[in-house]
């Protein structure tokens, strides 16, 4: 998706243009580019784009949405846009309006669990959360004895010990000891946990593939201008076959990742389909950003590993966020049993279903 | 961006899933009868003429064509779902494949009116095997270095020298080949050669068939000794099969035989680990089915955009790279996870004996209808690298 063909994703591109340029926002050592960006962001309405107008919301379509996080990823924004557009999504499942400023989900990994007591408190540990830290509200999806439930929490209730993902970007805990949310109420029918790790896997996979869309641009381009033995680079075969594979994956995690988006986009419901779809997306695009992630710094030798040159910025989060969500490991396991458990002759009857 | 590649997520229409059925179907029907065995994917049976023309008579052969040449004038999405369930189901499809995906689509656009009365029909009905003239014995990817020579004469051409890998030459009617018209120029390397229709079975051409590691002789050498090729067979511009050769390869090379040659062993160990598999082979399945499904979708997003009138060229060259390695490795990756593989599986057997075969198939995969090598060479000219 080189070219933007919807209103959504041209207004966010602008956006980035302006206010996310990568060598700008490298420069930059105090941060002072993020309120900008955010505001400007928010002006536009694009982090609660899944949230309906009535719910506080821009009330974007799935479809849209996910195009704005894939552009997202070739400019590898690094503020909590697609968290808060997932947190308004999930409270939007139950018609909870998003407040302002900057959200995050909680549970973040598949293994983290948040329980809704009798008393109606919550509690939990969960690790991995993308941008805790940063943000005003969870959106939070926990486990009590009627089922599933979908709430907003303060995020001054819960306690969050900062950390750091390999992207440099924060990657928090957050515990919630019986800690009372604003709003409460029952998820939908047939929603659970799965659901939201599948989404946000999609989310994910979608910005790791706009981060080799990127890698691969600005390496084709290094590769045009850097002259290694009286020649440009782009002229050895060596070169030119690891940017051919380098294309190879950034081509099949975008096909893996926008399929899934239009998956789910289109879905009535999560069944093996859409289970295929995006666990197979989250997989394909994490495998991409190692290998492509690893050409892309090949081919910019020694440059690319210093921190003022901005190949990082996307070859670190795109490797930082295979981890979110359930990593592809945990997703080919899942995968894997869901496989197995439907028997050798209903795979390809699975696969020649999308 | 420079690198504008795109695979749309393009969806196979709903007519398409009514298709599948019956091709399903009668895939089965052809299953119980006999005529093949799903699990044999060595395809000693593979030609198959009683089960050419049935395909044939299902109107599944040049399914894409003009009505008036035996076609149906489906969609390359139909087409598509046709060629798939056909391989996955390891159907013999030899004496039909290369006619109907490659053979017919050059005869269409090149060939003479009467020459494309003649010949499609017969394509369509299933009775007909072509093969393709490219490689010789001192060229093959370097296609433009081909020797063998087409001599002017009285109303025709007279053809010598050797075609080299020539698969199905040995059953094959009809062979598209690059023959020399003139010499190369200074200005352009590829100048010089032409593309004829070769009416096979003939005196003056010798096919000797050639061993392969498989066990197998499926492709052949093929000698040319003072054959003649009268006129109305030449396809195309004289000296200027250059010009013909690139926009096709968007169709040779996206479809779902570049994925799926070695996708049998999948199967089978799904069979063999049972519905309760260990960490370890349900993460091995999960990342192959993973990888599958990806380049199914990228195969499939480039024949829509085939089917919208566009030449992907390039895109098409990235699924077969990748699906040509992904398919070589497969056997390798199962064989790995087929390692704890209980004793008791009940088609234990069937798995080794594929997996045999599919380890001996695999080093082929990355060479035949365009090698890997040559594939990245193409990607990094689009890529503006060369």
């Amino acid at each position: 998706m080189a070219e933007s063909d919807n209103i959504v994703v041209e207004t966010a591109e602008k956006i980035f243009a302006d206010l996310a340029d990568p060598q700008t926002i490298n420069n930059d050592k105090k941060g002072s580019w993020q309120a900008p960006l955010w505001q400007a962001l928010s002006e536009a309405g694009l982090p609660l784009s899944w949230v309906p107008d009535d719910l506080g919301g821009s009330g974007a379509s799935l479809a849209d949405g996910f195009a704005l996080l894939n552009a997202a990823g070739r400019f590898a924004v690094a503020v909590p846009l697609a968290e808060t557009m997932l947190a308004g999504w999930l409270l939007a499942q139950v018609k909870i309006a998003s407040p302002a400023g900057e959200m995050t989900v909680l549970p973040a990994s598949p293994k983290d669990r948040v329980t809704l007591d009798a008393d109606g408190a919550l509690s939990g540990r969960c690790r991995g959360v993308p941008f805790a830290k940063a943000a005003k509200h969870f959106a939070v999806l926990a486990h009590g004895k009627d089922g599933v439930s979908i709430a907003l929490v303060d995020s001054a209730k819960g306690r969050t010990e900062s950390g750091l993902n390999v992207g440099y970007d924060h990657s928090d805990i957050v515990t919630l000891d019986k800690v009372l949310p604003v709003t409460i109420k029952p998820a939908p029918k047939g929603f659970d946990q799965t659901a939201l790790m599948l989404i946000g896997g999609v989310a994910r996979s979608l910005q790791i593939a706009g981060a080799l869309e990127s890698m691969l641009d600005i390496s084709v381009r290094y590769s045009n201008e850097r002259v290694a033995f009286e020649k440009k680079i782009s002229k050895f075969q060596a070169v030119q076959h690891n940017l051919a594979r380098l294309a190879g994956e950034s081509a099949a995690a975008l096909a893996a990742a926008t399929s899934a988006a239009d998956a789910i986009a289109n879905a009535k419901s999560f069944d093996d389909e859409v289970y295929l779809e995006a666990a197979a997306a989250k997989i394909r695009c994490a495998e991409a950003a190692e290998k492509g992630g690893g050409i892309a710094h090949q081919v910019h030798g020694a440059i690319g590993f210093t921190i003022e040159h901005i190949l990082h910025r996307y070859s670190l989060r795109a490797l930082a966020w295979r981890d979110d969500f359930g990593s592809e490991s945990h997703w080919a396991v899942e995968l894997g049993k869901l496989v197995a458990d439907r028997g050798a002759d209903e795979l390809w009857p699975l696969v020649a279903s999308r | 961006m420079t690198a504008a590649l795109r695979f749309d997520p393009i969806r196979l229409p709903e007519k398409c899933e009514q298709l599948r059925k019956e091709v399903r179907a009668f895939l089965a029907e052809e299953i119980a009868a006999g005529t093949f065995d799903p699990h044999k994917p060595n395809r000693e049976d593979a030609d198959a003429p009683e089960f050419s023309r049935r395909v044939g008579a299902k109107g599944w052969l040049g399914m894409t064509w003009p009505k008036k040449y035996g076609g149906q004038e489906r969609s390359f999405l139909e087409r598509y779902v046709v060629t798939e369930e056909m391989r996955v189901a390891n159907a013999p499809t030899r004496r039909f494949f290369v006619a109907d995906r490659q053979s017919g689509p050059v005869l269409l656009k090149y060939a003479p009116e009467h020459i494309k009365m003649d010949i499609l029909p017969r394509i369509c009905r299933g009775e007909i095997c072509f093969a393709i003239g490219m490689s010789e014995p001192n060229s093959g990817s370097d296609l433009f270095a081909a020797k063998t020579r087409a001599t002017r004469t009285d109303g025709g051409y007279l053809i010598n020298g050797t075609k080299i890998w020539t698969s199905s030459a040995h059953i094959a009617d009809y062979m598209i080949a690059i023959f020399r018209t003139s010499q190369p120029t200074k200005e352009n390397r590829r100048h010089g050669l032409t593309q004829f229709l070769v009416k096979m079975k003939q005196p003056g051409i010798k096919v000797n068939p050639i061993g392969q590691i498989t066990g197998q002789y499926e492709f052949n050498e093929v000698v040319f000794t003072d054959f003649f090729v009268p006129d109305d067979h030449v396809l195309g511009e004289v000296d200027g099969a250059w010009k013909q050769a690139t926009s096709e390869l968007a169709y040779e090379r996206s479809g779902p035989e570049r994925f799926l040659e070695t996708y049998y062993v999948l199967t089978e160990l799904v069979r063999a680990v049972g519905p309760n598999p260990d960490t370890r082979s349900a993460e091995g399945i999960g990342r192959l089915v993973a990888q599958l499904h990806t380049m199914r979708r990228m195969s499939v997003s480039v024949a829509g955009m085939l089917q919208a009138g566009k030449e992907p060229v390039v895109e098409a060259s990235i699924v077969k790279d990748i699906g040509t390695v992904w398919e070589q490795q497969l056997p390798h990756r199962v064989r790995d996870l087929a390692a704890f593989v209980e004793e008791t599986a009940t088609n234990r057997e069937t798995l080794e004996r594929q997996l045999d075969f599919a380890i001996k198939t695999a080093p082929k995969l990355t060479i035949q209808g365009g090698t890997t090598e040559v594939l990245r060479g193409i990607i990094a000219r689009g890529l503006g690298l060369r």
